[in-house]
């Protein structure tokens, strides 16, 4: 069976179905509806990874990524989100953010 | 950090006298009758920027726009003639609103050849006229010469469009953003066309949160998250650079450190691994040489400047991207907020995940500001308080809640003067 991503990340594959997220509102509702242990697993396997992860998506032209290497760079958007919960907050949701919600309704694709 | 130095009337607040010392009342931001004078004095007076000429790319481009104070919705439409034009967003036969897509409260946006009005089908070219009237003949000495949408005054400055809903504005744009507003001009906005665009609903009053974002004395104690743990200072305040004022506008210019000299533990590892973060890519396409009029003050190394353009439009400078805020009071209790980010085009995935990082570190201190205010409001709310001290690097909450109200203390005036 083919993976989800190239196969240079195949040990990320098992965050693949989870974290190959298009948009930035369904990156912050998974990364609301995970646990911290879920997110420390994810940014564990997936941070050591990051800039060699970028450095593939970048042998294409930003608007013409082959699908696995698109999905590459979703999961790349998707640690950036989980970064900011285990590198800076050490929990799921913004520190002191209390029933505020902002919402992003315009950004580029991929 | 160098002791940035103050006026030599020995404080920024002082350099302006009109703005006094004194604590100040918070008032403004609770009453229900102080937020119907601004409806009248501010918001149907004021230049009011409603979006980017980007938004409306080509002949029919057009976007609506909900002003709820105002008690207003305008058409944006770029005409065959490639001018943009604005009207109220009203059928002329009978008062139905226009345009709109699924719910005819909220904002809709795209490209059409003309506006046909769902009711009766009454149309109207990009330029405003009435083209079509459904049976003609059966309506008595109709005009449809002046029978076309209601214009509302409408210009642009640096490619924010603006809109004015006084039947005669007292001012021009370019009069009424005066010159330190006007040294922005040459700006590379048009440059930075890859936008992220958030908006949230709040729990406070639009000048609450405006204040927020005008003054970084609150930074330390609200976002102590923004430098990692090993560097972070509890002790440590933060002292700006460079405020002014000019009319009812104010500016801050904070100075800035080039991140790629700052010691590894200073930052988080996601910044180190993407180069960027907090105050966005460590570098940028080179954009030419920006104006003078985007570092007032001089300060240098410069770092941000954050122009609070009155009323409720905010943009911030950084060399090589900008952020922008518009403040929508919904009730004298909420407002709806409107953020930009605009950055230069990605060419390559490392700038896109550069301007994802600066997009995401962005909201997750937004979110600890619009969090913290509903609490702020709340508290105003209960009355136990009402008076408050103002310190110097708040001078801009100062001057704007001063503006405001001779803003309204003049539209008293003039009411009172047509009633005698």
């Amino acid at each position: 069976m083919s993976g989800l991503l190239p196969p240079e990340f195949a040990d990320l594959e098992p965050f693949a179905s989870t974290w190959c997220l298009a948009t930035e509102p369904e990156r912050w509702e998974r990364r609301m509806a995970s646990s911290m242990p879920e997110l420390v697993s994810f940014y564990d396997a997936a941070f050591p990874r990051l800039d060699a992860a970028i450095e593939h998506c970048d042998r294409h032209p930003l608007d013409g990524l082959p699908a696995d290497v698109e999905r590459l760079l979703r999961l790349v958007h998707s640690l950036v989100l989980v970064s900011m919960a285990v590198e800076i907050f050490g929990q799921v949701k913004t520190v002191d953010s209390a029933d505020a919600v902002v919402h992003r309704v315009k950004e580029p694709l991929p | 950090m160098p002791p940035w130095p103050k006026p030599p009337e020995g404080s920024w607040t002082e350099h302006y006298p009109e703005l006094g010392t004194g604590p100040i009342s918070f008032d403004d931001c609770v009453s229900l009758e102080f937020y119907e004078l601004e409806r009248e004095a501010i918001f149907k007076r004021a230049w009011l920027n409603v979006g980017r000429v980007e938004d409306l790319p080509r002949t029919g481009s057009y976007f609506t726009k909900e002003i709820a104070i105002a008690g207003a919705s305008v058409i944006l439409v770029r005409g065959g003639d490639g001018e943009i034009r604005a009207f109220h967003n009203v059928c002329r036969h009978r008062g139905n609103k226009l345009v709109w897509a699924e719910n005819p409260r909220e904002e809709s946006a795209g490209v059409c050849r003309q506006f046909t009005c769902k009711y009766h089908g009454w149309r109207y070219d990009l330029e405003g006229r009435l083209t079509f009237v459904q049976q003609e003949g059966e309506f008595f000495d109709l005009d449809t010469e002046v029978r076309g949408l209601v214009p509302v005054h409408c210009d642009t400055w640096s490619g924010f469009i603006f809109v004015n809903l006084e039947r005669e504005p007292r001012q021009g744009l370019r009069e009424f953003l005066g010159p330190m507003i006007g040294g922005l001009e040459g700006y590379p906005f048009d440059q930075m066309t890859e936008r992220y665009d958030f908006v949230a609903d709040n729990n406070s009053n639009w000048k609450l949160f405006a204040d927020a974002f005008q003054e970084y004395y609150h930074v330390p104690a609200l976002h102590p998250q923004q430098v990692p743990i090993a560097v972070r200072n509890p002790e440590g305040g933060f002292t700006c650079a460079y405020f002014a004022c000019d009319g009812p506008h104010r500016v801050v210019s904070t100075a800035g450190a080039r991140r790629w000299t700052l010691p590894p533990e200073s930052m988080y590892p996601i910044e180190r691994v993407t180069r960027s973060g907090l105050v966005g890519p460590w570098e940028t396409p080179d954009v030419g040489e920006l104006p003078a009029g985007v570092n007032p003050g001089g300060v240098e190394p410069w770092g941000i400047s954050n122009f609070q353009i009155f009323p409720n439009l905010e943009i911030l400078t950084y060399a090589g991207w900008y952020i922008l805020y518009r403040y929508w009071p919904t009730s004298p209790g909420t407002h709806h907020f409107e953020t930009t980010l605009g950055f230069h085009p990605a060419r390559t995935v490392r700038e896109r995940v550069e301007h994802e990082v600066a997009s995401v570190v962005f909201k997750e201190f937004a979110l600890q500001d619009a969090g913290m205010l509903g609490g702020t409001q709340a508290a105003l709310e209960t009355g136990a308080v009402d008076e408050f001290p103002i310190g110097d690097q708040e001078v801009l909450v100062r001057h704007f809640h001063k503006v405001v109200a001779d803003w309204v203390a003049a539209y008293r005036r003039e009411a009172l003067e047509v009633v005698s």
